[in-house]
């Protein structure tokens, strides 16, 4: 799997894995980041859904954007959300070689190693963007990369560039533009309305 | 097309100094087309900037623009009031862009975000190679199409020389890939043409003044010149 080099703390507290590594800051036991994932109609998406069928938990702090594929996100969607405070950011796309369009999880890999290199140049940890993939089937995959990514980010600490009252999710939807699909309803609304209908 | 790569940002960052109004000026021309300074690629060095301000704790309004081609009068007018807005215009444009920037809106300050590198072909997606120098004096016509002023390492008029091995030049590019010997392509396609017998032609030495070993170089077009 191309996600499996990615270096993610098992739990907080534990001694880092490399020697090499500095010192870890202290983790803030109050910080709850804020993370933005885009995730592709086709797979993450779907996999979120099914993670929330089989009731598995994983952290609140993720906040998902849909995009018809991880083929849609641009290097300045990616860095937007940063800009706007994102503490966090990460695309889920399929499995390799079974984009719906082909390569476009390939892209998003390529555009997200890109944004990690700007990021590196001013100076913001490039840890803070990843790139995962998955298969709509895993839904316990979505759920574990999300307490990973966000165990990973509560690590490093806020994003230095945050600042208050942003609304970090919807500056991030707004960067998209008309590139974001619709969030699905949620389902209690759903069933609420279709309860008072009948 | 003009091809140019970005600055390191740190280089940027000088230029652009304590300035609290910056503009970000993107060109929608040649280096939009080499994926270096368009409208997108602006956008990007904005948001990076506005990001090392905020870190550096520093206050700035950061944006961007972009003209549709930096190197013309008329479309410089369309950019007018933001540049007249700002404290510092950081064009992303090639050389010629940036200085017809600085010219146009002068005293205003304009500082580049990019080297002007070539001209170049993209070979293929994302990969540009240089075919011209723009010497003022062309010579391809009898070098079967292929330019030896910029593809031989040593822009000989007679060639190949003795570092020609195997269709490769002795020099490499600074990432140590080999380079194609332009006389060696040059002979298999005047061989290819039936032409060989150009290989034989004694070249003098090329006439530099042509070029921009001349001074600036101008160019009139009396019956173009309105009336």
């Amino acid at each position: 799997m191309a996600d499996a080099d990615v270096k993610v703390p098992a739990a907080e507290g534990e001694a880092p894995e490399a020697a090499d590594e500095a010192p870890k800051k202290p983790v803030d036991p109050n910080f709850e980041p804020e993370i933005i994932v885009f995730a592709c109609h086709y797979c993450a998406y779907a996999a979120a859904d099914l993670a929330g069928s089989m009731r598995l938990q994983y952290p609140t702090n993720i906040r998902m954007i849909k995009l018809p594929c991880t083929g849609k996100l641009e290097v300045i969607h990616l860095l937007k959300a940063i800009e706007s405070g994102a503490d966090g950011v990460y695309a889920a796309g399929c499995l390799e070689g079974e984009c719906h369009y082909l390569k476009g999880n390939l892209w998003a890999r390529k555009r997200v190693n890109h944004v990690k290199d700007l990021l590196a140049e001013v100076g913001i940890e490039p840890e803070r963007v990843e790139m995962y993939n998955m298969s709509s089937a895993m839904g316990a995959k979505f759920a574990e990369v999300a307490t990973e990514f966000t165990a990973r980010i509560k690590q490093l600490g806020p994003n230095p560039v945050k600042r208050e009252g942003v609304d970090v999710h919807a500056a991030a939807r707004e960067a998209l533009g008309g590139a974001a699909m619709p969030d699905d309803p949620a389902p209690s609304a759903a069933t609420s309305e279709e309860g008072h209908a009948e | 097309m003009i091809t140019a790569e970005r600055k390191p940002l740190d280089e940027i960052l000088a230029l652009v100094g304590d300035k609290k109004k910056v503009l970000v000026a993107g060109c929608d021309t040649c280096v939009a087309i080499c994926l270096t300074g368009g409208e997108k690629e602006a956008e990007i060095l904005a948001s990076e900037l506005r990001i090392k301000a905020e870190q550096d704790g520093r206050e700035a309004s950061i944006e961007h623009t972009a003209a549709i081609r930096q190197c013309e009068w008329e479309y410089l007018d369309m950019i007018a009031d933001k540049v007249k807005d700002a404290d510092i215009v950081v064009s992303m444009a090639c050389g010629i862009g940036i200085q017809s920037m600085a010219e146009k809106f002068s005293p205003a300050l304009v500082v580049p975000a990019v080297n002007t590198n070539m001209l170049g072909m993209p070979q293929e997606h994302a990969l540009w190679l240089e075919r011209c120098g723009a010497c003022g004096d062309c010579v391809i016509g009898e070098t079967a199409g292929i330019c030896p002023v910029v593809r031989c390492s040593k822009s000989l008029m007679n060639g190949p020389c003795g570092g020609s091995h195997d269709g490769k030049c002795e020099v490499t590019t600074p990432e140590k890939e080999d380079i194609d010997c332009a006389w060696h392509l040059i002979w298999e396609r005047l061989k290819a043409q039936g032409r060989e017998e150009l290989m034989y032609v004694n070249r003098p030495p090329k006439n530099w003044s042509k070029s921009s070993s001349g001074g600036p170089r101008k160019m009139v077009r009396e019956e173009a010149k309105p009336v």
